[in-house]
């Protein structure tokens, strides 16, 4: 419940992210978690955005270092420097966004001295507004490792599991 | 009502929400900060300016940075991400944002600064629109706090422009 109630207020579909790589270093590290928030506001450089393309499961977040916005369309190219993020729980629902404006979009990561163009799609020189699920505007450190050592180690998910099934089953309630 | 379970559930509880409190108290009182940020940039040298093979122009610059970001610190603030974007217009586009250079400040130490560079990301236009072109360098900010709301905010320096020529 509080879930689809931060879905709506985040307007996006995964309002809260965990950082996965150390390519944002020292800013974000691996372990923290991000709060996201989209709204209809114009994509400008310097924002974090995060962003999925095609044949990627994992979305990636990264700063924006280049926009190019249309007149009459507002298309906005992108670049974006590197982070790679996953979601927190898993969303059930969209809650879209219609974006009127479309923006090209360049991006890349704080500890990476080059652009992400090698993680696009082969012929995709630059993101559009609808690849981007939000903005991050704020931080929690570390509270993310949670969910990396159950992604990676998944016989701690298991063991999790049963030991709240054991507690379940031996109260006397 | 008494068990382990509940007990240790009550205090986890109790512990996380504290937790979560004193995080968002430490983001609010980054807003009582009123900060006095100062920034120039001088354009050296245009080192060349060519048209691609594509069709777009490209140009690079060698750029003078000095800046003095320390009243952007708080206690809460972990690192200060800055960089400096050419800001223009073109008949296609109403606005093309290119980040010419960024760093990181780490600490209040390093916030005052000054960086003799050439464009670490290359200035290509979408087309072939920069000769002459009048453009605006925007010194932009984004204050990283140890937890919580990021900050961001910018400085515009007009008045810049490139050469009528492609050398």
């Amino acid at each position: 419940m509080i879930w689809k109630g931060l879905m709506c207020f985040a307007g996006s579909e995964s309002p809260v992210v965990v950082v996965l790589t150390g390519s944002m270093e020292p800013g974000f590290k691996r372990g923290d978690i991000l709060f996201l928030h989209m709204n209809k506001d114009p994509i400008r450089a310097g924002e974090i955005v995060v962003y999925n393309v095609d044949g990627r499961d994992i979305p990636i977040v990264h700063r924006v270092i280049k926009v190019h916005e249309r007149k009459d369309t507002r298309d906005v190219y992108i670049l974006t420097k590197v982070k790679k993020i996953q979601n927190a729980p898993i969303p059930l629902l969209f809650l879209c966004l219609q974006q009127t404006n479309r923006h090209l979009i360049e991006s890349s990561g704080d500890n990476n001295p080059v652009d992400d163009i090698s993680l696009y799609p082969q012929g995709q020189f630059w993101l559009e507004r609808h690849h981007i699920i939000g903005r991050a505007v704020g931080y929690l450190p570390h509270v993310g490792w949670v969910t990396i050592i159950m992604t990676e180690k998944p016989i701690i998910k298991y063991l999790l599991i049963g030991a709240l099934g054991l507690l379940v089953l031996s109260s006397k309630e | 009502m008494h068990s382990f379970g509940y007990r240790a559930n009550a205090v986890v509880t109790l512990a996380v929400t504290i937790l979560a409190m004193m995080c968002s108290m430490a983001s609010l009182s980054d807003n009582f900060n009123v900060p006095s940020p100062t920034a120039e940039v001088k354009v050296l040298n245009i080192n060349w300016f060519q048209k691609q093979a594509n069709g777009n122009d490209e140009v690079s610059l060698t750029v003078n940075i000095s800046a003095d970001l320390s009243s952007l610190f708080t206690w809460n603030t972990k690192q200060v991400f800055v960089f400096v974007a050419a800001e223009y217009e073109t008949p296609q586009n109403a606005l093309n944002q290119v980040s010419l250079w960024d760093g990181i400040i780490p600490s209040k130490d390093h916030a005052k600064f000054w960086i003799h560079t050439t464009n670490k990301y290359r200035l290509i236009d979408q087309g072939s629109n920069l000769r002459g072109k009048e453009f605006n360098l925007t010194l932009h900010w984004h204050v990283m706090p140890k937890t919580g709301k990021t900050f961001a905010d910018k400085i515009v320096m007009t008045g810049y422009r490139l050469p009528e020529e492609y050398r």
